[in-house]
């Protein structure tokens, strides 16, 4: 634990930062395609007046100044004073990137880049002025109601609960502040209050009562509670007599504490704030989500973890007592094993998120793309509820980004020459995330130029990765840009040439036991497709057995199994042999040699080839004695307790109890490489 | 029972031991670093790890690397059978599993009786040995385990 307890206050709000940066993005996104009705419009306000309080309680002073300022300017919006233009739109988009920006510089302990929040900012005051005459004023609330807004009486019923007061608030600060409004009156309800020696002086029993006359808005009286609304019931409503409007619909729509149908709040293009602020009250209260700390899920999938392999362990002992299957307890068993698979899947359902969280990264990474290429990009994103699971998802972040710098700057055409190849001038890329077959699919297209093959093959042969008269197909010639240092750009530009290519991502991809794939059409342009596992804790395994261990080969990396027949193995020395393989040579690695367990049982000929591909793209014939099966295996550490064991990647428990480590492919073939040096000449059946 | 032995003075508190057996020696180990004592159970081979290590075992689906104390120590050992003990104890962050022949007693002493031990220009006796311990004509060598595991920068690569 952190021996400063405000350092740890001070992460919680920035872990809160994020959240509302997402809320922010989502919202603006949909008010750009024009999907931004009132609601959103309020969640966006919310987020950055969030934020800007947070702020200021770390006297994070550029932060609140940008904030309130950006707060300013969306309050214009959201009060329907203030129309926003396509222009308007990419200033509150920016001012959105430049907060984050502003965020993550505060968190880091940086200074900001003051020039460009300075002339955001700038902007951000010029685009409200034209909401309001009056430009924002000091960074505080209230702010000074229009004029033109009506006198209207409302009836705030305020009772904090105990939490109010444990999170150190202050009933008659929040009630001062409700007075500023207006003119308050503000009657204490002590009917609650019990005898002096049943009292726990840490409960709450007082409410009060407010009735305020004001200009101000109903969201307004509302944000004043806005640090204070889980800790206690709130209850706003207009006093029917002085009502402008018709009090049943605010009624309703104050005191629902269902979510309004949508349909709802268009009944009321008046006053849409009052609907908007008990929608997203209401819609706090449905959705219930708890934070719990991360180690205490992966305490729980350890635990179920362990649940598994017992319940494998009882199975495989009743099988050996030699009972009938169809015997009272081998039932009940079958019943067990059914319930802890459930039990399996719903705890690493708990880990799994929507990849939207790495989706909503994505838009502002076109935008500045776009804007640095001078290209055109339509953003389309599909499936971001897809779910996940966590692990997965922060590190497809990654090459994901780099998929979308690749499609942006060497997939997609200059306005130009697609007009002049018939094209609309504005790119398209797609970004869309779907599960199939227990895995999770994602694909990046575009509708660019395709992969131009001829240039490819000879930047290919320029580097020596394929001989000048190599046979290959289109699909074959699309891979090549997988291979490590490869980059067809042909100038090395500030987007994608940062010194690392498509090798990357593929190894990025595979660390994870996924694949990645292409697919281009000249002309018509690329799609890009990642095969993910649903989740790192658990791997697809081939079970194998070597001078009598039980080893595990990551499924992802075998790409065959063969018996080799002995006239296609060729020893180059007394350590070395390679296998032919349809007309190449592919080094054979004897793994129990490898790693030291002794010999084999038999002869090369006689064991199982598995040909494996490692993340580097290299290929290898892995010999071992037997195949016993396919797996899920539970991924356990061995470095927890030990220390990283050489070509080891990590251990799981099999039925019996017993540890089996899994293979560290990529260590082993690339090892093999190094120490034999079989790289060249690199025949097609090495490069795929 | 010597006179004034009951008497625990601030600055010699009482000690607790696990003793336990490897051939014809004796060893303790605080009670405090031991997680739980369990019989042998057969390990998986690490590559490449060194002859001490016997490889590792599951424990409750935590990876454990087991130590055969004996080969730690340079001391003869013979393969492990049921009747070996493995003493599961705490180092650092880590578990490890030691395994010996026996545990043999618990041991309640106070610090002063823990001599220092001897100026012996031995690899074995400064990485491990901390004290010695003379009871009932037994020596016990009271040890530190910090140094039980082959150092992280010794993986091969």
């Amino acid at each position: 634990m952190t021996a400063d307890p405000m350092a740890e206050i001070r992460e919680v709000f920035f872990q809160e930062c994020e959240d509302q940066i997402s809320e922010l993005e989502m919202g603006l996104l949909r008010m750009e395609i024009g999907q931004g009705d009132a609601e959103t419009v309020n969640a966006v306000f919310r987020a950055v007046h969030s934020i800007k309080g947070g702020a200021g309680i770390f006297a994070l002073d550029t932060l609140v100044r940008f904030a309130h300022g950006f707060e300013t300017c969306l309050d214009r919006v959201r009060s329907g004073r203030l129309a926003i233009d396509p222009a308007g739109m990419a200033l509150l988009l920016r001012s959105a990137d430049a907060l984050t920006d502003l965020v993550r510089a505060a968190r880091n302990g940086e200074g900001a880049q003051d020039a460009r929040a300075q002339a955001l900012a700038t902007e951000l005051e010029r685009l409200a002025a034209k909401g309001d005459a009056k430009p924002p004023s000091a960074p505080t609330l209230p702010r000074a109601a229009p004029a033109s807004s009506p006198l209207r009486t409302w009836i705030i019923r305020f009772t904090p609960k105990a939490a109010l007061y444990a999170h150190a608030n202050e009933t008659a600060l929040l009630l001062r502040e409700l007075s500023r409004l207006g003119t308050a009156e503000v009657e204490i309800d002590s009917s609650a209050l019990p005898d002096l020696t049943e009292m726990d002086p840490e409960d709450a029993y007082l409410s009060w009562t407010v009735t305020l006359a004001t200009h101000h808005d109903a969201a307004t009286l509302r944000a004043v509670f806005d640090f204070v609304e889980d800790d206690c019931d709130l209850d706003i409503f207009e006093r029917p007599d002085f009502a402008f409007q018709d009090w049943d619909n605010t009624a309703a729509a104050e005191s629902a504490p269902q979510p309004m149908p949508a349909a709802a709040i268009e009944t009321l293009p008046p006053h849409p704030v009052e609907a908007m602020a008990a929608q997203a009250e209401s819609a706090g209260t449905v959705g219930a989500t708890i934070r719990v700390d991360l180690d205490r899920v992966d305490r729980m999938i350890d635990l179920v973890g362990e649940l598994v392999i017992t319940e494998a362990m009882v199975s495989q002992r009743v099988l050996e007592a030699g009972l009938a299957r169809t015997s009272a307890i081998a039932m009940a068993l079958e019943e067990l094993e059914a319930l802890t698979r459930e039990i399996q899947d719903s705890v690493m359902a708990i880990r799994a998120q929507p990849v939207r969280a790495v989706f909503q990264r994505i838009p502002r990474l076109v935008r500045e793309l776009a804007a640095q290429t001078g290209k055109q990009v339509r953003l389309v994103t599909e499936g971001e509820g897809t779910e996940v699971d966590k692990t997965v998802i922060e590190r497809i972040a990654d090459p994901l980004t780099h998929m979308i710098r690749n499609a942006i700057d060497h997939g997609l055409e200059s306005p130009e020459a697609r007009i002049a190849a018939g094209k609309p001038a504005e790119g398209l890329v797609r970004l869309v995330a779907l599960h199939r077959s227990g895995r999770i699919i994602i694909e990046v297209s575009d509708n660019g130029a395709g992969i131009n093959r001829a240039r490819v093959r000879q930047k290919a042969i320029d580097h020596g990765l394929i001989n000048t008269d190599a046979p290959l197909t289109d699909d074959e010639i699309d891979n090549l840009i997988f291979l490590p240092g490869f980059s067809t750009a042909s100038a090395v530009s500030d987007i994608s040439g940062r010194g690392v290519g498509m090798d990357v991502v593929r190894r990025a991809v595979q660390a994870m036991g996924g694949r990645i794939s292409i697919a281009s059409k000249p002309g018509q342009g690329s799609t890009f497709t990642l095969s993910l596992p649903l989740t790192l804790a658990v791997l697809d395994g081939m079970v194998v057995k070597t001078a009598d261990q039980t080893l595990i080969v990551p499924l992802a990396s075998v790409l065959e199994t063969l018996r080799p027949d002995g006239a296609d193995i060729h020893p180059l020395d007394n350590r070395t042999a390679v296998l032919a393989l349809r007309g190449g040579y592919v080094p054979i690695i004897d793994i129990a040699d490898v790693l030291e367990f002794g010999s084999r049982i038999g002869q090369p000929e006689q064991g199982v080839a598995l040909l494996v591909e490692s993340e580097g793209g290299g290929r290898a014939i892995l010999l071992v004695d037997e195949i016993q099966g396919q797996r899920q295996v539970v991924i356990k550490s061995i470095e927890a307790n030990y220390r990283a064991v050489y070509g080891i990647a990590a251990a799981t428990v099999m039925g019996d109890g017993h540890v089996a480590l899994i293979l560290d492919v990529d260590t082993i073939v690339s090892a093999t490489r190094e120490s034999s040096r079989l790289e060249a000449p690199r025949s097609l059946s090495q490069v795929f | 029972m010597r006179p004034g032995q009951a008497i625990i003075a601030a600055d010699n508190p009482m000690r607790k031991l696990i003793a336990f057996r490897v051939g014809r020696q004796e060893f303790s180990v605080d009670v405090t670093a031991v997680r739980e004592i369990r019989g042998w159970t057969s390990a998986t081979m690490l590559p490449k790890a060194p002859r001490y290590i016997r490889g590792v075992i599951n424990l409750r689906g935590a990876v454990l690397p087991i130590v055969d104390f004996a080969l730690r120590l340079g001391l003869p050992a013979s393969e492990p059978t049921a009747r070996n003990v493995i003493i599961v104890v705490q180092v650092g962050p880590k578990q490890i599993g030691i395994l010996v022949d026996a545990v043999s007693d618990i041991i309640t002493l106070a610090q002063s009786r823990i001599q220092p031990p001897p100026d012996i220009a031995s690899e074995t006796v400064s990485d491990f040995v901390r004290g010695l311990i003379a009871l009932d004509g037994r020596m016990i060598s009271l040890i530190a385990l910090d140094l039980v595991l082959p150092p992280d920068s010794a993986v091969a690569a």
